[in-house]
């Protein structure tokens, strides 16, 4: 399925993952810093994903504190 | 996952809280969540006024928006800091949150108002730019809440900021700092504003996942010039070790403020702030950080030009 990262935002191909967790285990990334989101809603990590999804994992740390 | 309170399928899990909310749960975990620390730390008194440091990001966008909903009548000031696209781009979802909701939003720009970018600044002294960004953040908030007569500058800081700052001040064993991180700094006589965090119980994720639920668009993209930021690279420590142990961050950061900052105490500088030669602004030297900064630059981007 294809998945979107950011920071800079590109486009990633994962195969057989069949829940949000097998996404963030197959990318490396720590799922306390990312969001998944299918079609604008937010998705648990024990949600299931389809090959044909198209599943943005987005960051959430940014910097800028004052 | 099911929401803890309408057993609906949920939106997101808060594992330090060993919850799970639906979307509309969720957005009333955090409305209490702010109003909670509102109150507990009494940031603000009735009628004063409150003016919001609006990045165009997650959280101060997701702030603003709590704190309308939950009553608070506040202003907005966004600083163009003149980082090419990503300024501008932050200055758009800033401007669109604003007018879509009737809500009043200052805007300061650095390079027409001041006559430097914040890369400008970084490349012609001996700041980062992240040293020269927060410099000139802190300066202009200031100067805006005190030429608009308000009482409260509000910031966005989240409890990911305010555990990774924690982080470094320890790292670094920075006493000072230790003793005056706070969810309140109060006013000072010398004409600094009284400056509350009114989302210091709210992870990033929580404010990102907020502020998707509401709708808000908002700079997903980090600023270009705090690639390699130290304070980031802690905050991803930070969630390695939030991930293994739930509730970590926020046991670090409130285990420290009930318990350890008493300890630092003495460490308080109690420094007499004098006005700033040049701007009027309070400062502890004759001329302030900031002036010293302009000159600096303005005075290195004239000669670069002559050469």
């Amino acid at each position: 399925m294809k998945v979107i990262l950011r920071q800079p935002r590109r486009e990633v191909e994962v195969e057989g993952a069949k829940r949000v967790q097998d996404l963030f285990d197959r990318l490396d990334l720590v799922p306390e810093g990312y969001l998944a989101i299918r079609d604008g809603e937010l998705l648990t990590a024990d949600m299931p994903v389809a090959p044909d999804d198209v599943i943005e994992l987005r960051p959430v740390i940014s910097g800028g504190g004052t | 996952m099911k929401c803890r309170v309408c057993r609906q399928r949920a939106a997101i899990q808060v594992r330090r809280h060993n919850a799970n909310f639906c979307p509309s749960h969720f957005i009333e975990h955090i409305h209490r969540q702010v109003e909670k620390t509102i109150h507990h730390y009494r940031m603000f008194q009735p009628g004063e006024r409150l003016v919001l440091g609006v990045s165009g990001g997650k959280d101060s966008l997701a702030l603003w928006d709590i704190l309308t909903e939950l009553g608070y009548d506040v202003d907005g000031v966004y600083l163009h800091l003149g980082i090419g696209d990503y300024s501008s781009d932050s200055l758009v979802f800033s401007r669109q949150f604003a007018e879509a909701r009737g809500l009043q939003l200052h805007i300061k720009d650095l390079p027409a108002d001041v006559g430097f970018s914040v890369p400008e600044a970084a490349a012609t002294s001996a700041r980062t730019p992240c040293s020269a960004c927060g410099l000139s953040k802190r300066y202009l908030l200031n100067q805006v809440a005190e030429e608009g007569g308000y009482d409260v500058l509000v910031m966005g800081h989240n409890l990911d900021d305010e555990a990774a700052t924690l982080f470094a001040n320890v790292l670094q064993w920075h006493p000072g700092y230790l003793a005056r991180q706070s969810p309140v700094l109060p006013a000072d006589e010398g004409g600094l504003a009284r400056k509350v965090k009114p989302l210091i119980r709210v992870a990033e994720r929580e404010t990102a996942a907020y502020s998707i639920l509401r709708g808000i668009e908002y700079e997903v993209e980090e600023c270009p010039m705090a690639a390699g930021n130290t304070i980031n690279r802690y905050k991803e420590w930070l969630n390695i070790l939030e991930e293994q142990s739930p509730g970590m961050k926020a046991n670090f950061l409130f285990g420290f403020l009930d318990r350890g900052q008493p300890a630092f105490a003495e460490f308080e500088e109690n420094v007499e702030l004098v006005a700033c030669s040049v701007c009027g602004q309070p400062t502890t030297a004759e001329v302030c950080a900031f002036c010293r900064l302009r000159q600096q630059t303005l005075v290195n981007i004239e000669s670069r030009a002559a050469v």
